[in-house]
């Protein structure tokens, strides 16, 4: 009874009978009688709510009008001719119209500066790609200033206070996601330090900012700090906002970044440690890499969550997307049964668009970072 | 003249986890070219003693001196006589996110300032050394252990080290996987490398070693010659060791 193989097997294709539309159909959709069951359901649910959705939004939507008018005729739906008629303010709030060019060349040099980056997280092969970086944080902040602010190069001076909409949510979302992954990141290891002041000065900044709603860090920024300064001072209240949210955001981001360091096992300390590397080389270059690589939904969470938090700023006197889309309402030109939910659906829209962006790209650059960590 | 003859020099050094007593009375010397192998149950302090040569823990009495540097809390001098000391560990260690070049190179360029391309060459070499050179644009989880453990070395060897450590380098690797890093680990010793090995591997302790270091609860219980240590052991404990590892690994 023994056996004795005289040939090894050569390797052969699997079968192919579960490609194609209908495979996948019939292994996604319809694999078994939950699957079914499932399947149904949702089929059920869109047949709800889709087509009284298409028909609000695109079929009865009102697109162009010059005032309330044109959204009131009967069985009207959603009221673009309000957005439309708006557009301008919602992106730009009250930036005087003349100079409402300087925000787009703000934005384009964003987007030029930006673009190449997010190619390159997906493709890593961008010549000059610490150039784009270093212009991105260094420079790109200081034109943004110039232009925006004015007063230099003989732009006339735009008050903060005209900032607003879509501008002032980027300006405020962009400042605290820049400001906040540094901090978190020096907080994040201050908290694992061996040294107790270090440890002692993160721990009680972490926990008090985390401690404490965004509501008040911005009261306390717009409202208390100038108290305690010195009286003449006048530190713009942007700014104090933008030092608020950065604060606030590191907080959370080092915890989040400190969940990515503990879960680096300690044999790469030791690793990086017995080739002579220091402390800030091995945590730059060895402990980092994999920490931040962990830790890409947290940190993506924080951002998203920051970006939406822009909105509370409004408690404080300022206009951003929302808070120019709300002040809106009041515009007895556009005053419809149409108008504020037209509105908050164009906002929602907005917002969910940047989100969502910022959730698929950091998906996108986890695959490719992930392929090689993966066993091939 | 005597900081050249002697590569690691380790007095009355006492160690302490919390209140456990991990290691007492250690002296040991080690020449340049020597190779040790220290051997022992586990729970002994082999791992712990050879960590302390390079600092990776501290030992709370005594002198060490490595390269005619003392080991203290001077930071500096411990990050010179780590780049001059290389360690190989049980678990590997390689840095996941970079390739096998990378890996090799990175210390070079950042602790030796050797240039990117040069550093690179570098690399290559030793990782040709341990056959592995074929890989080199892989990343370690797309390895095997053995070849993993090959590169490891290589990395060590690529800062040039005085002395290599070597902590349990085989002992999570599978049978057929630890003579490739036993031949790597045989030709380094014989180009007179300095080298510390803590290993269960008999058969390279009777072939390589100079002197084999027996060690039970925390002390260096025997010292030999390997001929000494394997037909006539002294200790009890040491016969009793040998006995057994011996009767399970032919």
């Amino acid at each position: 009874m023994s056996f004795v193989r005289e040939k090894y097997l050569a390797q052969t294709p699997p079968p192919v009978m579960t490609a194609g539309v209908l495979g996948w159909i019939r292994e996604n959709l319809f694999s078994s009688p939950g699957g079914v069951l499932m399947t149904m359901l949702g089929l059920y649910v869109i047949w709800i709510f889709a087509p009284p959705l298409i028909q609000w939004s695109l079929i009865d939507a009102v697109w162009r009008g010059e005032g309330r008018g044109d959204c009131l005729v009967k069985g009207a739906g959603a009221c673009w001719a309000f957005v439309n008629a708006k557009f301008g303010q919602f992106i730009y709030g009250r930036y005087t119209i003349d100079e409402r060019w300087r925000v787009d060349l703000v934005f384009l040099i964003g987007v030029l500066t930006i673009a190449p980056l997010m190619i390159d997280g997906l493709t890593g092969k961008l010549p000059g790609r610490r150039f784009f970086i270093a212009f991105g944080l260094l420079a790109y902040p200081v034109i943004s200033y110039v232009l925006l602010f004015g007063g230099n190069f003989g732009l006339t001076i735009v008050e903060t206070p005209l900032w607003g909409g879509l501008l002032l949510t980027l300006v405020v979302a962009a400042g605290g996601m820049a400001a906040s992954l540094p901090l978190g990141i020096l907080l994040a290891l201050g908290r694992r330090s061996h040294m107790p002041v270090i440890r002692t000065f993160s721990v009680i900044f972490i926990e008090v900012w985390r401690g404490v709603p965004l509501i008040t860090v911005l009261f306390m920024a717009s409202v208390m700090l100038p108290l305690f300064l010195p009286a003449g001072t006048n530190f713009d209240k942007l700014a104090r906002v933008l030092i608020g949210v950065a604060l606030f955001s590191s907080a959370y981001m080092a915890e989040v970044v400190r969940g990515g360091l503990q879960a680096i096992p300690r044999g790469q300390y030791e690793a990086a440690s017995a080739l002579g590397l220091g402390y800030w080389q091995a945590t730059a270059l060895i402990i980092l890499p994999q920490a931040l690589r962990l830790v890409i939904p947290g940190i993506v969470n924080t951002f998203i969550g920051l970006f939406k938090d822009t909105t509370l700023v409004l408690i404080v006197g300022l206009f951003d997307l929302l808070g120019v889309i709300q002040l809106n309402f009041t515009d007895a030109n556009w005053a419809t049964p149409q108008t504020a939910i037209t509105g908050y659906v164009f906002a929602a829209l907005i917002f969910w668009i940047f989100c969502f962006g910022m959730s698929r790209y950091s998906l996108a650059i986890e695959n490719r970072l992930n392929e090689g960590t993966r066993r091939a | 003249m005597n900081d050249n003859l002697i590569a690691i020099e380790i007095t009355g050094m006492h160690k302490w986890f919390g209140a456990f007593h991990v290691l007492k009375e250690i002296n040991l010397t080690v020449n340049c070219g020597e190779r040790i192998v220290i051997c022992g149950p586990s729970g002994s302090g082999k791992s712990t003693l050879i960590r302390c040569i390079n600092r990776l823990e501290e030992h709370q009495r005594g002198k060490i001196f490595v390269n005619g540097v003392e080991l203290n809390n001077d930071l500096k001098r411990i990050d010179e006589v780590r780049a001059e000391t290389g360690m190989v560990f049980q678990s590997f260690n390689l840095f996941p996110h970079l390739t096998i070049l990378e890996n090799c190179a990175l210390a070079p360029v950042w602790v030796r300032k050797l240039p990117k391309a040069e550093a690179r060459l570098l690399a290559m070499q030793y990782l040709e050394r341990v056959h592995i050179a074929d890989q080199a644009g892989k990343y370690p989880g797309q390895l095997s252990g053995g070849q993993q453990q090959r590169v490891a070395i290589a990395r060590a060897l690529c800062m040039n080290p005085k002395i290599m450590l070597f902590d349990e380098p085989t002992s999570s690797l599978d049978p057929e996987m630890i003579k490739e890093v036993l031949d790597v680990m045989i030709d380094l010793a014989r180009e007179g490398m300095t080298m510390i090995c803590v290993t269960h591997e008999m058969g390279f302790a009777r072939t390589v070693a100079d002197r084999i270091i027996f060690m039970d609860e925390g002390q260096i219980v025997e010292e030999n010659t390997p001929e000494e240590f394997f037909n006539n052991p002294q200790h009890p404990r040491t016969r009793e060791f040998l006995s057994q590892i011996l009767s399970s690994q032919n």
